[in-house]
């Protein structure tokens, strides 16, 4: 039983292989089998995903700790009593994060075989993507906060790597593509900081950074309630047994093993310490405080009223926990892309698409969504917290949607509405809706990857189209005076600009169509997954807002209205001006459907775009309870995340934003359907009198970015410097260096060295001449052994004395 | 709180011998900077009659063990012992350089004190009691070690060795201590009488610590076989010590294993000797280190067999003899022979640095006649200069273990402590292998001997200085005094007794 | 009192060495003579133009006084946690703190003996 889950280590181990082959062989491997190797790996990674989440089903949602084989410790010094088991977590909450990644991973993979075919590094853009799903299922699979940061900043390397994976693009694309990478790099790092004081804090105040220990009872009212329940079942069966006397042991609420498979996977969790045989604990409360994990300790702490120390000064506990969660959200902001973090995001567009698709807006910019969730406990109790996580996510919702309408760039669109739903997502922790932002996660999952891997296919179709309409000449004969100016012409085209597009409904009709569906999803039409989700976080806002009183609640209720009407605005324009209208340039005109390969990962992420909302219904809507159960995903979720809850449908929120989508996709559909302007590469908006500031203040992104520049990066630069021309040039050199140091040094130097020094300098100046002369004819017969392989060689030697000496360590097992 | 020590637990006089070179060594590189360029001669004195201080001292303290640095430091017998021979290594090498300077034209003063520096650092090694100060005394050895070995800069040869011996050396250094930190990790200190205190505990209770005990271990094994270039991390010797002057190819061909092996077997014996899965049986390590002392003769012996070289035989024969001392460290791994072997351990290091010496010394004044070291250059030699040639036959007879020299009391007691350890393949090896060497000692006799020169080389032959006469002398007179009456230095290495310094 | 006020004279020693920095470069500004050139005004690396490719020969004297500066700042480094076990271990840390300062001389002389340390 226990040896089921164990396959989850191999969910990590198996990309790591197919990274590892396409890295040190993949060059020679060939496009084929580097696709199919990196393709193969992320799928049975989906398999296992899916074994192990058939377990959890079987078993009642309890959650499982492994210790994978053979790596049984990780960090531990027993002289300083530092122990951080590498231990993997397989509950409700990992699970639906690994299917996502792995499963949307494989699509992506499998279309990415098409997308980068033919690019000089295509094994080693299928090596950066197996080691990325490998790090970022370390992220959610962990089961403590540092091997959590291992993963973390794995997925952050990846990221930087596969962002500026064009670095050598010419006509200075390249550079800009360096630049991205390293601004998201840099960004993250601001956040990294954050979380790296984060866990030493709760390092230093717990002890631990486990999430949960093993034996702990994660969600104590489920397990309360289960037990009663099997309890109520038992004396209706009439067997009171010895068991039963047990059960009056006080604190502790026992019950028979037999009971149901619940008790016994709670057993199974409980591991060798606690277990006497057919006693289920419901409660963790026999656990020694510092023998729990970090959110249990948390709670004990609150309970308790615990005041800390921090050297003179004491603070209560609450309020270091308010620290506690800030600095881990401020980590949040930076891999999460929220204000005032986010600009990187954007800019990570540079990337190849599927990759932006897989990691810029699935999975990796999500974990910052986890990690929240996953420290719900942390969060629920810190109301200040949660308050500016609330601001930080509705106004980045707001100010990233605002952003998107002014972008001509496709992918700059999809990249900041990522930012906007993140927003939406954080928002929804910031207010509790632990539950709702985690099913906005995975619908925002399917249906952002299908837009981004739509995009690519238009993109792919575009230069395409570009390269067919001019090798073949068509109607250009006149402008092509040779290969400079065909160059130069290369140059301007811009396959991600919309306004090249148009048109490409009839091109390429799989594509459009799919595309629809992803966009309808995100402005949350009915039945579409968005819809599903993004009904819930509202009404979930609602709820804290007018029924709990929660400030918080009423602003991000508002804020994400707003937003989402956004959402619906930018979206439809989209699809005006890439899908509707004529074709604008020759390269739409041309722009030929894409294979197979890209349409069949399209289509069947469409499929989910339109199903997966499904999963989680509430109750009493049109009947679909009946069909597909209420809240089955909320309820499943509530086994790893203790504070989550399910909310009730609201019909009134429900129509009404759905209202106002439509009303603003209609509004985008007047604005841009019928435009000529667009012909002038100019959009509507920009020329109304009225609109023509916003627009351009959008446009600009918000100054945003210049913003930045303007006061961090400048003001920098500028006393940089002062510090080296005055500090250091004017005061230091001048006049320290030169008067001090250099005629003070001088004349002492002079006096102590002078007698002796001058006659033995020449004679060895001269020797040294003479000697070199010789050297010059000996230098060439000498070609004797390499460093490097010596060096090597004395490694093979440590490898076998290692060996030999732990055969018998082996032997014993 | 801190525990202060005074005078008395630092008890410093016991370290007397090591400290005063390292100190010395520091004033001499003052004093020698105000030493004129021609009167060098002045610092050779200065800093060989530190070392016949030094030895003195030692034998006055030799009975008078006790710690040092609260702990850190044991003077014992053995590392009396150790102790002399050491000093008598740097001293014979000093002699031997003086004039090998003087002719390439590498006189400096700071020769001299990188050798002092040296010498405090192996006998550092010999004495330490604690991983901090072993790797502090490696370091100490190894530094001056890689620049002397690009002492002849800028010969393109010299400094090509100073530089892998430099690269090498660190990435050796690095795993001595990351073994070191395995170690302290696993045990929570440094000191080798508390390590052998918990180590037994350790792998009884079979936890994931007895793997970072053991890790660590082997990463010192690894740190300090580098140093005694056992194999395979020998790779470096032939280059190094072919590049490297002459003068101090004998002195690292010796001090270096000294000091190696004097840690190594502090670190085995003392530290891990308790390191057994049941009681009773020989230590874990003891295979290890028998396969690699296996190893070494193998592979040292057969490759110095295609040698034209002398200076580059002698490299690979160094290799070789560090893998008969490695067979008494194996030895010593089985219970109750710790001591046996750690004497006969220390009587073929004594034998081995005479006969080695002396080697190089007649290796040097051949060079410096016949202007190379090739096998050629010997040919004749018997009549040209026959005490020269005669010594050098004594030298080749003690390597190859012939009675009645040095090298033939060495291997015999450590042959013995082998077979009493039970390890019979290794002792079928090292007699093997015995006789595999000698045909390539012996060839040098031959060469000698047997064979006349075409070309008279008497003419340009500028008779060879005193200070290496001196030297092939002592190193004859203690190679065959060894052989002849070896009681004189087992009635020292009698007293050592390496693991009843244990005090747990 | 607040434990805050614990930490007032780290505050007043950081207002003063702000102070002092800001007095100082007000008055070289007030009294020295400013007449920048791009060379001058350009920063300082040691004489090494600050921006450029990675990859080019430097003299080898640089070498030579980095890690000469390598090796006494590390070696100060050692003084900071002698300080702080200064007043517990008196007589004895400074007796240690002393042979170490010694050695460290006696490198220094010999370097500056040598001519380590001038340029030409």
């Amino acid at each position: 039983m226990a040896y089921y889950p164990q396959l989850v280590s191999l969910i990590i181990l198996i990309p790591a292989i197919g990274a590892f082959i396409n890295i040190f062989w993949g060059a020679r491997l060939g496009e084929k089998w580097v696709g199919t190797v990196a393709t193969v790996a992320s799928a049975l990674a989906f398999v296992i995903a899916v074994l192990l989440f058939v377990y959890l089903e079987g078993s009642g949602y309890e959650a499982v700790v492994i210790n994978p084989p053979i790596f049984d410790g990780w960090i531990q010094i027993p002289a300083g009593e530092v122990v951080i088991p590498w231990q993997q977590r397989v509950d409700t909450l990992s699970s639906t994060m690994m299917l996502i990644i792995t499963g949307i991973g494989t699509l992506i993979h499998v279309y990415s075989i098409s997308y980068m075919h033919g690019d000089a590094r295509f094994h080693r853009y299928f090596a950066y993507l197996n080691m990325f799903l490998a790090f970022m299922l370390v992220l959610v699979t962990a089961n403590n906060f540092l091997m959590m940061f291992v993963g973390w900043e794995g997925v952050g390397l990846c990221s930087f790597l596969l962002i500026g994976f064009w670095f050598d693009k010419a006509h200075g694309v390249g550079w800009r593509n360096t630049m991205a990478a390293n601004k998201a790099m840099l960004l993250n790092r601001i956040g990294d900081f954050g979380v790296v004081m984060s866990v030493l804090i709760m390092f230093w105040t717990f002890g631990t950074t486990d999430y949960f220990r093993p034996a702990e009872i994660v969600n104590v009212h489920l397990a309360e309630e289960a037990a009663h329940a099997a309890e109520a079942a038992h004396s209706e069966e009439g067997a009171v047994a010895a068991e039963g006397e047990a059960a009056n042991k006080p604190g502790d609420v026992v019950l028979a093993q037999e009971g149901e498979g619940e008790g016994a996977a709670a057993e199974e969790a409980h591991g060798e310490e606690h277990s006497t045989p057919g006693v289920v604990y419901v409660n963790n409360d026999h656990i020694e405080t510092d023998q729990l994990g970090v959110f249990g300790q948390a709670e004990r702490f609150l309970d308790e009223g615990r005041v800390i120390d921090i050297g003179p000064v004491q603070l209560p506990f609450s309020t270091w926990l308010t620290i506690m969660t800030l600095f881990l959200v401020l980590g949040v902001t930076g891999k999460s892309a929220q204000i005032p973090l986010f600009t990187w995001l954007p800019d990570a567009m540079a990337g190849p698409t599927p990759a932006s698709a897989l990691i810029h807006a699935a999975t990796m910019v999500t974990a910052g969504v986890y990690i929240m969730v996953r420290s719900n406990v942390l969060f629920y109790y810190a109301p200040v917290t949660s308050f500016v996580v609330a601001m930080i996510g509705a106004l980045t919702a707001l100010v990233a949607g605002f952003i998107a309408m002014g972008q001509w760039d496709i992918k700059r669109v999809l990249a900041y509405s990522t930012v906007s739903q993140l927003g939406f997502m954080v928002a929804a922790v910031g207010i509790g809706a632990y539950a709702a932002a985690i099913f906005h996660l995975v619908t925002h999952a399917f249906f952002k990857a299908l837009l981004f891997l739509g995009s690519g296919s238009v993109i792919h179709a575009m230069e395409h189209g570009h390269h067919h309409a001019h090798s073949h000449g068509h109607g250009h004969d006149d402008e092509h005076h040779g290969d400079d100016h065909h160059d130069a012409h290369e140059e301007e085209f811009d396959p991600q600009d919309m306004r090249n597009m148009g048109g490409l409904r009839r091109k390429m009709p799989l594509t459009f169509i799919t595309y629809l569906f992803g966009t309808l999803a995100l402005a949350g039409i009915f039945p579409f997954a968005g819809f599903w989700s993004k009904d819930e976080i509202l009404a979930d806002s609602w709820v804290a807002g007018f029924d709990n009183n929660n400030l918080a609640g009423y602003i991000v209720f508002i804020i994400l209205l707003m937003a989402a009407a956004f959402t619906a605005f930018y979206m439809w324009r989209q699809i005006v001006l890439v899908f509707f209208g004529k074709p604008r340039t020759e390269a739409a005109e041309h722009a030929p459907e894409s294979s197979r390969l890209i349409t069949i990962p399209l289509v069947i992420l469409g499929f989910f775009s339109l199903g997966i909302g499904f999963m989680n219904t509430p109750s009493y809507v049109l009947g679909l309870d009946n069909i597909f159960g209420a809240h089955l995903f909320t309820d499943r979720l509530e086994y790893s995340v203790s504070k989550a809850h399910a909310s009730e449908f609201n019909l009134l929120i429900a129509l009404g934003a759905t209202a106002l989508a439509v009303a603003a996709m209609f509004l985008a559909n007047n604005i841009y359907r019928r435009s000529a302007i667009i012909e002038a590469r100019r959009d509507p908006l920009e020329m109304l009198p009225t609109t023509a500031p916003f627009w351009s203040l959008a446009n600009a992104r918000m100054y945003w970015d210049a913003f930045y520049s303007r006061v961090f990066a400048r003001p920098f630069t500028r006393i940089a410097y002062f510090l080296s021309d005055v500090v250091d040039w004017r005061f230091l050199h001048d006049y320290f260096h030169d008067v001090v140091i250099w005629k003070g040094f001088n004349a002492a130097a002079q006096g102590l060295s002078k007698p002796v020094d001058l006659g033995v300098i020449d004679g060895a100046v001269n020797g040294v001449g003479r000697v070199f002369g010789w050297l010059s004819s000996q230098l060439r017969q000498i070609q004797t052994g390499y460093v490097r392989t010596y060096a090597l060689s004395l490694l093979v030697g440590v490898v076998l004395v290692i060996l030999v000496i732990l055969l018998p360590l082996l032997q014993r097992g | 709180m801190l525990q202060l020590p005074s005078l008395e637990t630092l008890n410093m006089g016991a370290a007397l011998p090591a400290i005063s070179i390292a100190a010395w060594a520091c004033i001499l590189l003052l004093i020698d900077l105000w030493i004129p360029k021609d009167r060098k001669i002045l610092t050779v004195y200065l800093a060989a009659g530190n070392l016949v201080f030094a030895f003195i001292a030692n034998l006055l303290v030799f009975n008078q063990s006790g710690d040092s640095f609260m702990g850190m430091y044991v003077a014992d017998q053995f590392s009396g012992v150790m102790n002399l021979i050491i000093i008598g290594t740097a001293l014979l090498s000093i002699v031997l350089s003086f004039d090998y300077l003087k002719r390439v034209g590498i006189e400096r003063g700071e020769y001299y004190v990188l050798v002092l520096f040296v010498t405090a650092g192996a006998m550092f090694m010999a004495a330490a009691n604690d991983l901090i100060l072993i790797f502090v005394a490696l370091e100490l050895l190894s530094i001056p070690l890689y620049v002397l070995s690009a002492f002849r800069a800028p010969d393109i040869r010299s400094e090509e060795a100073g530089m892998k011996y430099f690269l090498l050396g660190a990435f050796a250094s690095a795993f001595l201590v990351f073994g070191g930190a395995m170690v302290y990790g696993a045990t929570g200190t440094t000191n080798l009488n508390e390590i052998a205190a918990s180590a037994g505990m350790i792998i009884a209770s079979n936890s994931s610590t007895s793997l970072f005990l053991l890790l660590g271990a082997a990463l010192l094994l690894v740190g300090l076989g580098f140093k005694v270039a056992a194999v395979p991390f020998h790779e470096w010797t032939p280059d190094v010590y072919e590049g490297a002057p002459t003068p101090v190819t004998a002195f690292m061909s010796v001090a270096a294993k000294l000091g190696g092996f004097g840690s190594l077997l502090r670190i085995l014996v003392v530290g891990m000797s308790a390191v057994t899965m049941t009681a009773g049986e020989p230590a874990v390590w003891q295979n290890v280190v028998a396969i690699l002392a296996g190893l070494t003769m193998i592979v040292g012996n057969i490759v110095a067999l295609s040698q034209a070289n002398i200076k580059r035989m002698l490299a690979y024969s160094s290799i070789a003899n560090a893998g008969y001392i490695l067979m008494a460290v194996a030895a010593a791994g089985s219970p109750g022979l710790a001591n046996e072997a750690t004497r006969g351990a220390l009587v073929y290091m004594l034998a081995y640095m005479f006969t080695n010496m002396g080697a190089f010394a007649v290796v040097i004044a051949v060079e410096r006649a016949n202007g190379g070291a090739d096998l050629e250059h010997f040919v004749g030699l018997g009549k040209a200069r026959p005490m020269l040639a005669i010594m050098m036959v004594v030298f080749m007879m003690s390597l190859t273990g012939i009675p009645l020299t040095g090298g033939f009391i060495g291997k015999a007691l450590v042959f013995a402590t082998t077979l009493n350890a039970g390890l019979v393949w290794l002792a079928i090896i090292g007699v093997l292998t015995s006789v595999v060497s000698a045909y390539y000692y012996v060839r040098v006799i031959v060469n000698m001997f047997l064979r006349d020169a075409e070309a008279s080389t008497e003419e340009a032959t500028p008779g060879y200085s005193t200070g290496v006469q001196w030297v092939a002398a002592v190193a004859l007179g203690g190679t065959v005094l060894l052989g002849v009456l070896p009681t004189l230095i087992t009635v020292l290495t009698d007293r050592v007794s390496l693991v009843a310094s244990i005090t747990p | 009192m607040s434990p805050l006020q614990e930490f007032a004279p780290i505050a007043v020693l950081l207002i003063i060495a702000v102070l002092v920095a800001i007095i100082i470069s007000i008055i070289s500004r007030l009294f020295g003579p400013y007449k920048p050139t791009s060379r001058k005004v350009s920063p300082y690396e040691s004489g090494m133009k600050p921006i450029g490719s990675a990859s080019r020969r430097y003299s080898i004297r640089f070498y030579l006084v980095a890690v000469l500066f390598i090796l006494f700042d590390i070696e100060v480094v050692f003084f900071l946690p002698w300080a702080v076990v200064f007043r517990d271990m008196g007589l004895y840390a400074l007796a240690a703190m002393g042979v170490f300062t010694l050695v460290l001389t006696i490198g220094l002389i010999y370097e500056w003996k040598v001519g380590a340390l001038e340029w030409e």
